[in-house]
């Protein structure tokens, strides 16, 4: 993991509330680069969040918006972010439910850029 | 844009003197598109200042966009330039029906019906109203009751707006909240739509069964998504996009709720729609079953 990338997912974990980032591989859903809290089922969050993201691409193409910027899955004890960055990498955070929402999508935002 | 509506763009920009910005504004408010339905209406404003009808096609702009007290202000022009316009009393009508006031409501609505003895939405706006007056005379529970299950949680002013949610066809469970007549649209968790609509952010054409269909399991993965990642139980899901932001809740164990509004509306917003038409969708799926 280059240097710059570290960064950009430090910054996203350093924020209040996210219990970690993962750099995924959009296409396989495997993990590229990961800063998780131990715990955090890095695989597991990769995977998933790929099929997430895909199912929406899919049904955001389909309504005429085009692909997802952002993708948001709000639970009860907690929420799953997904922001899609280049060569069909996805930058995935897993974080507390009552997160600072546009806090961690600027940071996100950041480490897709970091990465392309 | 369908052809119709690019006619009259055509026609509005030849002569933008005349009158046919008026229809251009209903097309765009029909298809969602608020800001150049707004664009439209303020420049058709200009020309006619003193025309209660464009004041009237304004006001339902800012209905549709939310902002009541502007277009009560606006309703209350036209009704200064024309004492009879019967859109300007309809608007009005919704507007106190909306905040309680069931009596000036009742009064615009019969000054409407008056102006415009035909207009079948008045007549059923007139029995909504006066069910709920008389419901907010009973003794406190059932007022309690009739505000628990007011019809007309937001905007848009016609005739399903003033039906209680459990009266609504499929086509029209959400009409009187904002983009309920182009993005909103209750599926099963099999991808078989059940009421509502979702038309294109671009082309405007109908896509409600093709995005059911890549949402159906959308539930499921996302149960197994929290459930995996400990997140406990899932809320809802929101994605935005380029063209558009679409929001997907569960407001039923066997139904699932999909918004979309383009990208001017703020997220946050579209969560707060979501609940509104959550809980329309939620009475009308319970009076199906009985």
């Amino acid at each position: 993991m280059t240097a710059r990338i570290r960064q950009a997912l430090d910054a996203i974990t350093r924020i209040r509330g996210v219990h970690g980032a993962v750099l995924v591989s959009g296409d396989d859903g495997l993990v590229v680069a990961e800063a998780l809290m131990e715990g955090v089922r890095g695989h597991a969050v990769a995977a998933l969040a790929a099929s997430r993201f895909q199912r929406f691409r899919r049904a955001t193409e389909a309504a005429g918006a085009m692909a997802p910027e952002f993708l948001h899955l709000q639970a009860t004890d907690g929420s799953l972010l997904v922001v899609p960055a280049a060569n069909g990498v996805l930058i995935v955070a897993v974080a507390a439910a009552d997160i600072n929402v546009g806090l961690a999508r600027l940071e996100m935002i950041r480490a897709a850029e970091a990465f392309a | 844009m369908p052809e119709s509506l690019r006619a009259l763009m055509a026609e509005v920009e030849r002569d933008p003197g005349g009158l046919a910005f008026l229809r251009a504004v209903e097309a765009l408010r029909a298809r969602g598109q608020l800001d150049e339905a707004a664009r439209v209406a303020l420049a058709g404003l200009e020309h006619h200042p003193n025309l209660a009808d464009a004041h009237d096609a304004w006001a339902r702009v800012l209905v549709d966009a939310g902002d009541f007290e502007r277009a009560w202000d606006e309703w209350g022009i036209a009704l200064a330039l024309d004492p009879r316009h019967g859109g300007a009393h309809k608007g009005l009508g919704f507007l106190a029906y909306r905040r309680g006031d069931f009596e000036t409501a009742l009064d615009h609505l019969e000054l409407a019906l008056a102006a415009e003895p035909t207009d079948r939405s008045v007549v059923q706006a007139l029995k909504v109203v006066r069910a709920a007056a008389e419901a907010a005379v009973a003794p406190a529970p059932a007022v309690e009751s009739a505000r628990e299950h007011d019809p007309m949680p937001s905007a848009a002013v016609n005739a399903q707006a003033f039906a209680a949610p459990d009266a609504r066809t499929p086509e029209s469970v959400f009409a009187g909240l904002e983009g309920g007549e182009y993005g909103m649209l209750l599926f099963d968790p099999r991808g078989r739509t059940l009421a509502g609509v979702l038309r294109d952010a671009r082309a405007g054409h109908i896509v409600s069964d093709e995005v059911a269909a890549y949402l159906a399991g959308v539930s499921q993965e996302a149960a197994r998504t929290t459930r995996l990642l400990e997140l406990g139980e899932w809320r809802w899901i929101l994605a935005e996009a380029e063209g558009g932001t679409l929001h997907v809740s569960r407001p039923a164990e066997d139904a699932l709720l999909l918004l979309a509004r383009d990208r001017s509306v703020p997220a946050g917003r579209v969560g707060i729609l979501a609940v509104r038409a959550a809980d329309i969708a939620r009475r009308w799926l319970e009076a199906q079953r009985l």
